[in-house]
């Protein structure tokens, strides 16, 4: 994929270009938690197993979706952290952003998640994970041979 | 940078790419045809064509949500009104109206003035329990329930029956909210 390159491990990492050459890591998950599709780019330091890595990856996820959602300021009031919530209600957060990494974030309303780790100085990406989504609808859904809900290969 | 408001049916329908519409009928007719020679029951088929249709509908509301650029819908009305306006013209090219809601607003029905999967159909009097267009109403189970709605969809009127339009009913069983897959332990 041209839109996505590595960025150089250099001691004084470069700034991100105009084009965009800085995404570090890249997951999608499913609706069920499935992890559909990880890669890589640049990631020095590895601290769990891919397996945990994903689970702590969907499971923060999720959580983090349903706080935002229930702390909305603007809404009425929605009953109690942990109650499960019907697709439409409330905010959804789409990035968030430490002094090392900027994590974007993109769900679909048939709950497919798209998560884009880069370096902190990115701008705004949703534009850019709904273009990914495209590319998803386009080659995978499309694909006869797809089994949903498995890893894409 | 402000978000782009929900593109209509028709301007979607003209960018994606389409096939032939005649070759589009006549292969499904080929397929309703096969199955029937396989399974020679017609509540068989049914069921088959029901099934097809729902495997479709898992996977074409990835595309739909994907091409038509929409937020979630804020309940079953809207969802219904999408459905009929944007879904139907963009992947079959007409449009469908929604009538006769009930008091709740969980079911109302879709009625197709023109239905591009029966052109130069006739059923013979062998097939008259059989659904042609059944698959349509797997597609709509199908792509609702990735979206977390449980609904049940059937055929109210049918042309190839013998009445003057099609007419579907959808019907909203529950809305299942997502759950937490993994159990609480590591």
């Amino acid at each position: 994929m041209q839109f996505f390159g590595g960025s150089d491990v250099s001691p004084s990492p470069p700034a991100p270009t105009a084009a965009g050459h800085n995404a570090n890591v890249m997951y999608m998950f499913n609706r069920n938690g499935v992890c559909l599709f990880y890669r890589e780019w640049n990631r020095p330091l590895r601290t769990l197993n891919p397996q945990q890595d994903h689970k702590l990856m969907f499971g923060l996820l999720f959580s983090l979706k349903s706080l935002t959602a229930k702390m909305d300021p603007t809404s009425v009031d929605r009953g109690n952290l942990g109650v499960p919530q019907l697709p439409g209600q409330g905010c959804s957060f789409h990035s968030f952003r430490t002094n090392t990494y900027k994590l974007s974030f993109m769900e679909s309303p048939s709950g497919i998640k798209i998560i884009l780790v880069t370096d902190p100085r990115t701008g705004d990406l949703r534009e850019a994970l709904k273009y990914i989504y495209s590319l998803y609808v386009e080659y995978v859904a499309k694909n006869p041979l797809y089994d949903p809900g498995t890893p894409i290969r | 940078m402000p978000t782009v408001g929900p593109r209509s049916g028709d301007a979607i329908f003209a960018k994606v790419e389409r096939v032939n519409a005649e070759l589009f009928t006549l292969t499904y007719g080929a397929i309703v045809r096969q199955l029937l020679t396989d399974l020679e029951d017609v509540e068989e088929v049914n069921k088959q064509l029901d099934q097809m249709g729902y495997n479709i509908g898992t996977r074409l509301i990835d595309e739909f949500l994907a091409k038509a650029n929409i937020s979630r819908c804020v309940d079953f009305k809207e969802t219904a009104e999408m459905i009929a306006k944007v879904g139907f013209k963009m992947f079959l090219g007409v449009t469908a109206s929604v009538t006769n809601w009930d008091i709740e607003g969980t079911c109302c029905n879709m009625v197709l003035e023109e239905n591009p999967l029966v052109d130069f159909v006739e059923l013979p009097d062998t097939c008259q329990g059989l659904y042609y267009c059944n698959v349509l109403c797997g597609v709509i189970r199908g792509a609702l329930e990735m979206v977390s709605m449980k609904t049940e969809v059937t055929w109210v009127r049918d042309v190839l029956r013998g009445d003057d339009s099609y007419e579907l009913q959808v019907k909203l069983l529950k809305q299942v909210p997502e759950e937490y897959p993994y159990k609480d332990d590591e």
